[in-house]
């Protein structure tokens, strides 16, 4: 562990947070709101990679548990108008009480049919939310009464720190034991089972915490939007995202996926004079990595690094 | 009068639903890949029927044509810009291979689907039917259009079968499904085997795209839909198992009918999820899967 406190890895992560914290000093609102939302996301596409990148599951749905998260949170706040620290709390609670039960039916299948399950209870979710208007606020989403705060700089910061403590503990997850035998199970789960391992045990553990930083990160960004909609927060189109951020930035580096996820938002704002082509771009961009740098971003940069 | 106006809309639903999943599943049996441009390519089959009749001003069979055309050439495209290079890459661990096929042909679709919408808008389009007017059947007012549709779907899937199990090239395919190593062994090349097979796809995917543009019209917005329905139906009906997906895309196609008919169009979709869901912890194959 000590090795790690030394590492470069550890030192530029250190330093590109500094760096980051210290934006709201020099840039406008506008790119601040973006790089919140950016971040967030990150957090998405970082619990995804932990799910898929070392258990080895193609998880068709993170939106499901996204969107359980932030629906919960909103819903909670909009009926009852709790606190927004309690909500938020009490969104990733349903976050990983939903990760669970989605769990312990797609856990007994594998690969495609995983995928399957995991994407049907994205849809289930949509109709849901969809049909119960009243409790949801339907298509045209659902108003949230609080925000944390409206100063664009400390939605900022704690977007920041989030992501940070996330990827800390994410990949410090990734890193230790379980995450090696995570990552055995995924790899070779007959032999990983014949070695001694509880596979089941693992891959549910991995599920819980992915959906819990999924369902955390969902409720702050709807506190921070003011509103939970199906475009945001459940759509397909936005798990897609999510597995696109992840595949670019690297599987199974955990901290790529937030890089993914940066450089896909930042670049679909760069994109916007494009029009409707910038969606085409984007993912003309991401067919183009996963055909030839099937390690992503970060996979290429630290391949070269262990080369040299 | 309700029950049997199911019956036919049902029937025709049904119909399209098991055309466009056979291509589907065939594919994943022959080479395991699962195509997640599915819809984008059926939309463009109807798209590129659309846009012929409407702006070259094409009679309805040509265009037909040209959309069938359209969905083989993408098949192919499909096949030789992201599948085979997925395929053949040394970079990508074996055992990843399958995921990043699906992450590839869903980007795919999903390019597929932005052209479509850049050139052609997000409006939804109808095809001109090939056959106009209205039957009686029995007390129940059906356009000849429907009756067209679900007649043109089961002799397309009658071509099928006879080409798999009564000719050389289509007994080649079935034994690739089977036995892969086996096939290459007795001197079949695998890769034209792969060939045949999405040239398959590529006219059964065209066709129900076309059909389904003519029945029910299509927009870029039905491509995600239609690649989930198709996926569901298939995996259903087993992965691979074509019977399976026929019975799957019958269960569904009726389920969905049911429900909008007696319920509410809106929960149209709920319960065949909740059935998929329902299969896949008793039974995870499928009803005809193969362990």
């Amino acid at each position: 562990m000590t090795d790690f406190f030394k590492s470069r890895l550890f030192l530029v992560s250190i330093l590109v947070i500094a760096i980051a914290a210290t934006l709201p000093l020099y840039v406008s609102g506008y790119v601040l709101g973006l790089l919140t939302v950016a971040y967030y996301f990150g957090v998405f596409a970082m619990a995804w990679d932990l799910l898929f990148g070392f258990a080895g599951e193609v998880n068709f749905g993170p939106t499901f548990l996204i969107g359980v998260g932030a629906y919960t949170a909103g819903i909670l706040n909009n009926q009852y108008g709790w606190s927004v620290y309690l909500c938020i709390f009490l969104g990733a609670m349903a976050a990983v009480i939903a990760g669970f039960v989605l769990a312990l039916p797609a856990l007994r299948v594998r690969g495609p049919y995983f995928g399957l399950t995991t994407l049907v209870a994205v849809l289930m979710l949509q109709n849901f939310v969809v049909v119960f208007a009243e409790l949801t606020g339907g298509e045209i989403g659902l108003t949230i009464p609080d925000v944390i705060t409206i100063s664009a700089n400390i939605n900022y910061w704690i977007a920041l720190g989030f992501m940070a403590i996330s990827g800390a503990i994410l990949y410090g997850l990734s890193q230790s034991p379980v995450g090696l035998v995570l990552q055995a199970s995924g790899q070779d789960p007959v032999q990983a089972g014949a070695l001694g391992f509880n596979i089941v045990k693992h891959k549910l553990f991995a599920f819980i915490v992915s959906a819990f930083f999924s369902g955390l990160s969902g409720a702050l960004l709807v506190f921070y939007f003011g509103t939970a909609s199906v475009g945001t927060v459940v759509d397909v189109a936005v798990g897609v995202n999510v597995i696109v951020a992840a595949v670019l930035g690297g599987r199974r580096t955990v901290l790529g996926a937030a890089l993914g996820a940066i450089f896909l938002i930042v670049a679909g704002e760069f994109l916007r004079p494009t029009g409707e082509l910038a969606t085409f771009i984007v993912s003309f961009v991401a067919l183009l990595v996963v055909l030839f740098f099937p390690g992503g971003f970060l996979g290429a940069a630290l391949s070269r690094e262990a080369r040299s | 009068m309700l029950a049997l106006q199911i019956l036919i809309d049902g029937f025709a639903v049904s119909a399209l639903y098991a055309l466009g999943a056979t291509g589907f599943t065939l594919i994943f049996g022959v080479s395991g890949v699962l195509n997640l441009s599915h819809g984008a390519i059926m939309v463009l089959a109807a798209v590129a029927a659309w846009a012929a009749a409407s702006m070259l001003h094409t009679d309805t069979y040509t265009g037909a044509l040209i959309g069938v055309a359209f969905a083989l050439i993408a098949a192919f495209a499909t096949y030789f810009a992201v599948v085979q290079p997925i395929q053949k890459s040394k970079r990508i661990p074996n055992e990843e291979k399958e995921i990043f096929v699906l992450t590839g042909t869903l980007l795919w679709g999903i390019m597929i689907q932005e052209l479509i919408a850049y050139f052609f808008t997000n409006n939804a389009k109808t095809v001109l039917p090939i056959v106009e007017g209205v039957v009686d059947i029995f007390g129940v007012r059906t356009p000849r259009n429907e009756i067209f549709t679900a007649i043109v779907c089961w002799l397309v899937i009658g071509l099928l079968w006879f080409l798999v199990n009564r000719t050389r090239t289509g007994k080649a395919v079935l034994a690739a499904s089977m036995n892969p190593r086996g096939v290459t062994l007795l001197g079949l090349e695998l890769n034209n085997i792969y060939l045949v097979v999405w040239a398959i796809y590529g006219v059964l995917a065209g066709i129900a795209g076309v059909l389904l543009g003519m029945f029910l019209g299509v927009s870029s917005y039905s491509v995600g839909p239609l690649t989930a329905s198709a996926f569901s139906i298939v995996v259903l009906g087993g992965l691979g198992s074509v019977s399976g997906s026929l019975i799957a895309a019958f269960v569904v196609g009726y389920l969905e009918t049911v429900t909008a008919y007696l319920i509410s169009p809106a929960y149209r979709t709920i319960p065949a999820l909740l059935l998929l869901v329902f299969v896949m912890y008793i039974r995870p194959q499928g009803l005809l899967g193969r362990r």
